[in-house]
C-alpha cells in the first residue's frame, strides 16, 4: 500500500475518469526515463542560452563603458526576447518527444482497446492525455523562471513583457504538444509520431515565411496568419492582442478534435 | 443478455463476419471456438463497442451497441487477446486507475480491488511493476480487470492463455462460479476447455458459425454414421467389396497396402460382430477391430476444415 493508499482514500467525487487518466499519464511519463532525459536536456540549453545572451549583453556593456562612459542595458531587448525566440525552436524539438507516446504506445501494447472499450467517452481520452503532457510542460517551464528571477536579483528590467513571453511560451507549447497528439495518434510507432509532429510544426514554422514572401496581400496575410511565429512575437513583445490569443485557442481546440477524429476512426480497422 | 442478429463486418473487400447470429441467455458461459482468423475477435470486438458493425444489430443486456455505447460499455467485463496492462504501473496502480475510469471510487473501490486480487491470487504481486510479472500473473491482472466493476456480462478473450495447468484449472472454475449469475462469452481453442465450463459452444469458421449446440449433443449431431476401424493381416483383394456387402456398411475406405480399413456404417447399428465373423471365416487375419467414437476435437475439425459436412449432417441428425 506504498503510493496507492492515500489516493484510495480520496473520496468519489474528486477523481472523474478524465483525473484518473491525467493521473495515469503523469505517472507513466515520471516512471519513465523520458520526462527526466527532456527535461534535463531542455533546462541545460536553456540555462545555457540564457547565459550566452547576458555575456553578451555584459561585453556589449563594457564596450559601451569604454565608448561613452556609462551604459544603459535593456535586458528585456538583449536577454529575454533572444531567449524566447530561441527557446521556441527548442521546443519544437523536445515537445513532440513528450507526446509521441501518448497514443503510438497505447496502441502498440494493446491497452488502446481497453481504453476504447471503457466506459469513458474519446474526447475525456484525447484531453486526459493532453492536460497530463501539458502539465509535464508548465512543470518544466516553471523550472525556468528561476533564470528571471535570479536576474531581478542583480539588475533592472521590465517585468510585463517577461511575463508576456511566458504566456506566450504556455500558449505556444499547448499548440506544440496538441500538434504532438495528434501525430501520436496516427500511428502506433513512436519515433514517427515525433517525426511527422516535429515535420508538422515546422511546415506550420515556414508558412510564416511563405507568407512575407507574398508580401502584404490577402493571401500573404491569411498564411503568415496561419502560422504561430507572428502571434507569439507579438506576446514576446509585450503586445496581448486577442486575435493572437483567438489563434492559440482556435488552433489548439482544432487539433484536440483532429485527434479526436483520428482516434474515432482508428477502430474501424 | 446478448443479442446478435445478422452481424456482418467487412475490412474493405475482406469479410470476416457474415451475418452472424446468435444470443446469450443471463447466467449462461458460451464459448466461441474456431480457428485463428475465423472471426472470434471481431465479434467481441463488436460485442464490446470497440468497433461497429458493417451490417446487422448487437444488443447487449438491452442496450444497442451503436447506438448506447457507453452503456453497453458499463455493463460488460472484457479481456481483449493481449492482457491491456501497463507495464508501468503496479498492480495495484493499475487496478487503481481501470477502477476510476469505470467510476469506482471510494470504499467501493477499495473493496473491489481486495476481491479480485483475493479471488485472482494477485496478492503477493500487488506493489511489483506489471512489467518484470509473468505472463500469467499478467493474465490474471488482465482478468482482474474485466471482473473489478463486477459486470454482469463478460467477455473473455481467450482467458486461460500463459497460464499453468494449475491456474488454468483455477480461472475455469472461477468461471464456472460466475455463471448463474453473470453471462460469459469465451473463445478459446482448447477444446477440453469448451466442455468443462460452457453449456453452448458456438463454433465459427471463415466468418460464418458453422454450428452452435451443447458440447454433448454438438458429437453426437455430427456422428451422422458410425465409424468402424479394421486392420487385417492379409487381406485380400476383394475385401473392400466384400465388406461393402455387409447389411449396413455405407462406406469403406482403405489407407493403401496397410491393411487398415475404415467402415462407416449406418447409425444405430453395430456391424462389429459381422465384421468380426466375416473375417475370420475369409482368413484375412484380423488383427484389430474397434469402434471410433467422435471427440468435439473431431467435431471441430471436421467443421472447420469441411464446413459442408454439417449441411449435409444437419437433415439426417434431425
Amino acid at each position: 500500500m506504498r503510493k496507492s493508499s492515500p489516493q484510495q482514500n480520496r473520496p468519489v467525487a474528486s477523481m472523474t475518469p478524465i483525473h484518473a487518466i491525467i493521473a495515469k499519464e503523469l505517472r507513466s511519463y515520471f516512471v519513465s526515463p523520458v520526462v527526466y532525459a527532456v527535461g534535463a536536456v531542455f533546462l541545460l540549453v536553456v540555462g545555457l542560452l540564457a547565459y550566452l545572451y547576458v555575456v553578451f549583453a555584459g561585453a556589449q556593456a563594457i564596450q559601451l563603458m569604454q565608448v561613452q562612459g556609462s551604459a544603459q542595458l535593456n535586458l528585456n531587448d538583449l536577454v529575454f526576447r533572444n531567449l524566447f525566440a530561441s527557446t521556441r525552436f527548442i521546443l519544437l524539438i523536445i515537445l513532440p518527444i513528450l507526446t509521441m507516446r501518448l497514443f503510438a504506445e497505447e496502441r502498440k501494447l494493446r491497452t488502446f482497446e481497453f481504453l476504447l472499450t471503457s466506459p469513458i467517452g474519446i474526447n475525456e481520452i484525447v484531453v486526459g492525455k493532453f492536460m497530463g503532457v501539458f502539465l509535464v510542460f508548465l512543470g518544466l517551464l516553471g523550472l525556468t523562471s528561476l533564470m528571471p528571477l535570479m536576474l531581478a536579483l542583480f539588475s533592472d528590467f521590465d517585468w510585463y513583457p517577461v511575463l508576456t513571453g511566458y504566456l506566450g511560451l504556455v500558449l505556444l507549447g499547448a499548440l506544440f504538444l496538441s500538434v504532438g497528439v495528434l501525430a501520436s495518434a496516427l500511428t502506433e510507432n513512436q519515433i514517427v509520431a515525433a517525426f511527422v509532429s516535429i515535420g508538422l510544426l515546422l511546415v506550420l514554422w515556414l508558412l510564416s515565411g511563405l507568407g512575407s514572401l507574398l508580401g502584404d496581400t490577402a493571401i500573404g496575410q491569411a498564411v503568415s496568419y496561419l502560422s504561430f511565429m507572428e502571434h507569439y512575437d507579438h506576446l514576446v513583445r509585450g503586445l496581448v492582442d486577442t486575435k493572437d490569443l483567438v489563434y492559440f485557442f482556435s488552433a489548439l481546440i482544432l487539433m484536440l478534435f483532429l485527434s479526436h477524429r483520428v482516434v474515432d476512426s482508428a477502430r474501424w480497422k | 443478455m446478448i443479442e446478435v442478429q445478422q452481424i456482418t463486418k467487412r475490412y474493405g473487400q475482406h469479410t470476416a463476419l457474415d451475418r452472424i447470429s446468435f444470443s446469450v441467455a443471463k447466467g449462461e458461459v458460451l464459448a466461441f471456438l474456431g480457428p485463428n482468423g475465423a472471426g472470434k475477435t471481431t465479434t467481441m470486438r463488436i460485442l464490446t463497442c470497440f468497433m461497429p458493425a458493417t451490417e446487422g444489430t448487437a444488443r447487449v443486456a438491452g442496450f444497442d451497441c451503436a447506438d448506447q455505447p457507453m452503456e453497453v460499455k458499463r455493463q460488460i467485463g472484457y479481456l481483449p487477446e493481449t492482457p491491456p496492462v501497463y507495464q508501468e504501473l503496479t498492480v495495484t496502480e493499475y487496478l487503481t486507475f481501470v477502477g476510476r475510469l469505470r467510476g469506482l471510487g471510494g470504499k467501493t473501490l477499495t473493496s473491489s480491488m481486495q476481491r479480485e486480487i483475493e479471488r485472482l491470487g494477485l496478492g503477493t504481486v500487488q506493489q511489483r511493476l506489471i512489467g518484470n510479472l509473468s505472463r500469467g500473473y499478467r493474465q490474471r491482472v488482465g482478468l482482474a480487470q474485466a471482473l473489478l466493476h463486477d459486470p454482469p456480462i463478460l467477455i473473455l478473450d481467450e482467458p486461460t492463455v500463459g497460464l499453468d495447468p494449475k491456474q488454468i484449472i483455477e480461472i475455469r472454475e472461477l468461471i464456472k462460479n460466475l455463471a448463474g449469475s453473470h453471462s460469459v462469452i469465451l473463445s478459446t481453442h482448447i477444446l477440453p476447455e469448451a466442455t468443462a465450463v460452457c453449456q453452448r459452444v458456438v463454433i465459427i469458421s471463415g466468418g460464418r458459425i458453422v454450428a452452435e449446440d451443447t458440447p454433448e449433443q454438438l458429437s453426437a449431431r455430427l456422428r451422422q454414421s458410425e465409424k468402424i476401424s479394421l486392420t487385417l493381416k492379409s487381406p485380400a483383394a476383394d475385401t473392400g467389396s466384400r465388406l461393402k456387402a455387409v447389411w449396413g456398411v455405407q462406406n469403406v475406405f482403405t489407407s493403401g497396402d496397410s491393411g487398415t480399413y475404415l467402415l462407416e456404417c449406418e447409425l444405430g447399428r453395430d456391424v462389429r460382430e459381422e465384421v468380426a465373423r466375416l473375417a475370420v471365416a475369409s482368413g484375412w487375419g484380423l488383427l484389430e477391430l474397434k469402434a471410433i467414437s467422435m471427440t468435439l476435437e473431431d467435431v471441430f475439425l471436421q467443421l472447420t476444415r469441411h464446413e459442408e459436412v454439417l449441411a449435409s449432417a444437419e437433415p439426417a441428425g434431425s
